[in-house]
């Protein structure tokens, strides 16, 4: 049950991109179309649950017993962009298919900032393997959900009259404040 | 000199990280909730702007070509790491209300950006006035990004509330919907105000 509500809290109460504003280059730089949305959100959910775990084991059986957590930031990057690495040379290797649908995206998530936010986040809660696992999809999830409810929308005022004012990116912007007041009742429901 | 001042300038308009470039906008969403914090971001950011460019720019000949990536991400983060440090001695406050976004200037594109196409084929000379220039930039959004929300959502600037009359303060400005429609705005004035046009998204392939 508390797993459950650390999903959902994870997934939209505090949605990583429209209440916590991580990883909005790649929300606003990659919407432009539906397809590309959903391929880099799935790169980010594969290696995001990947990274949660690595550095979970990192931190509670090197860094911790050692005294070396002021080192995290470090150690995290550096987690992230070989995990990156690996993950790229694998498929392209074992699972061709798979790489054709996100091997494109996998070199711009090492600079993504959610996947790094979301270590510290679970670093910083001391969640335990399993919270942390549940934590990472659920926030794998809800930016995948976001960059799919915005590359949806935008996608559908292409042809409608915007003020010429707010024409390009403002617009995207103003969209995605309306997204977060929809987001915004979710507050309460889980902490 | 006269390239040196022109170095230093681009990073506040023609190149201005957030508003032209759209880049390293988490950090600037998230805290500028109060010009206090707008400020405090904008400063750890310019010192690991202009300690990262300072150091990349000494070694640029040194480093091979192809290893150039992670040793530049080492040596951000090692700058990041002082500062997460220092602040949290110093300004313990400041440090709490920031969180997580301290970390996490190390994937601040602007740091990474302008290591790659800046500091690593510059002078260092050339490279202290780009990051001055750069950090100065990002420092002027943030304030008055951050005047703006905290203003219209909290009725106050720098913690000093101003006397108008009738003014009620929206919440919203101060929650996450108002950071989207502020910088929205904000870049739609910016590119009106110096005519840039903004491509409109068609730009694939910043993470």
């Amino acid at each position: 049950m508390d797993l459950l509500k650390l999903f959902i809290a994870a997934l939209l109460v505090n949605n990583i991109v429209l209440m916590r504003f991580l990883a909005l280059c790649s929300y606003v730089g990659m919407t432009a179309e539906p397809g590309p949305a959903l391929g880099m959100g799935w790169a980010v959910t594969f290696v995001m649950v990947l990274a949660g775990v690595a550095t979970w084991f990192l931190n509670v059986f090197i860094l911790q017993p050692l005294g070396l957590s002021f080192l995290s930031t470090l150690i995290f990057i550096l987690v992230i962009a070989s995990l990156v690495q690996l993950v790229e040379i694998y498929l392209r290797k074992s699972i061709p298919s798979l790489y054709h649908v996100m091997g494109i995206y996998l070199p711009l998530i090492t600079t993504n900032c959610a996947i790094l936010g979301l270590t510290f986040i679970n670093q910083r809660e001391g969640y335990t393997l399993i919270q942390s696992i549940v934590n990472s999809i659920g926030v794998a999830l809800g930016y995948t959900l976001a960059m799919l409810l915005l590359a949806n929308l935008r996608q559908r005022i292409k042809h409608s009259n915007i003020p010429k004012f707010l024409e390009g990116y403002p617009i995207v912007f103003i969209l995605t404040a309306i997204l977060a007041v929809a987001f915004m009742g979710f507050t309460g429901m889980a902490k | 000199m006269k390239q040196l001042w022109k170095d230093f300038v681009n990073g506040i308009i023609s190149e201005n990280a957030v508003l032209k470039l759209m880049i390293g906008l988490c950090p600037v969403l998230a805290v500028s909730t109060t010009v206090m914090n707008g400020i405090g971001m904008g400063l750890a950011t310019t010192f690991v702007l202009l300690g990262s460019n300072i150091t990349i720019a000494l070694i640029r000949n040194v480093v091979p070509k192809e290893i150039r990536i992670p040793v530049f991400i080492i040596i951000i983060a090692t700058f990041v790491t002082i500062t997460d440090l220092s602040m949290a001695a110093y300004f313990p406050s400041l440090h709490k209300t920031l969180g997580i976004f301290i970390p996490l200037i190390v994937v601040n594109c602007i740091i990474m950006g302008r290591a790659e196409a800046f500091a690593s084929r510059n002078t260092l000379i050339r490279a202290i006035a780009d990051g001055l220039g750069m950090g100065i930039g990002f420092i002027l959004t943030l304030v008055v990004l951050s005047g703006v929300r905290e203003f219209l959502g909290n009725g106050t600037i720098l913690g000093i509330s101003l006397p108008f009359k009738g003014f009620e303060p929206a919440l919203i400005m101060i929650l996450p919907p108002g950071a989207f429609f502020a910088i929205g705005i904000m870049i739609a004035i910016f590119n009106n105000l110096f005519k840039l046009k903004s491509d409109g998204g068609h730009k694939h392939g910043s993470a």
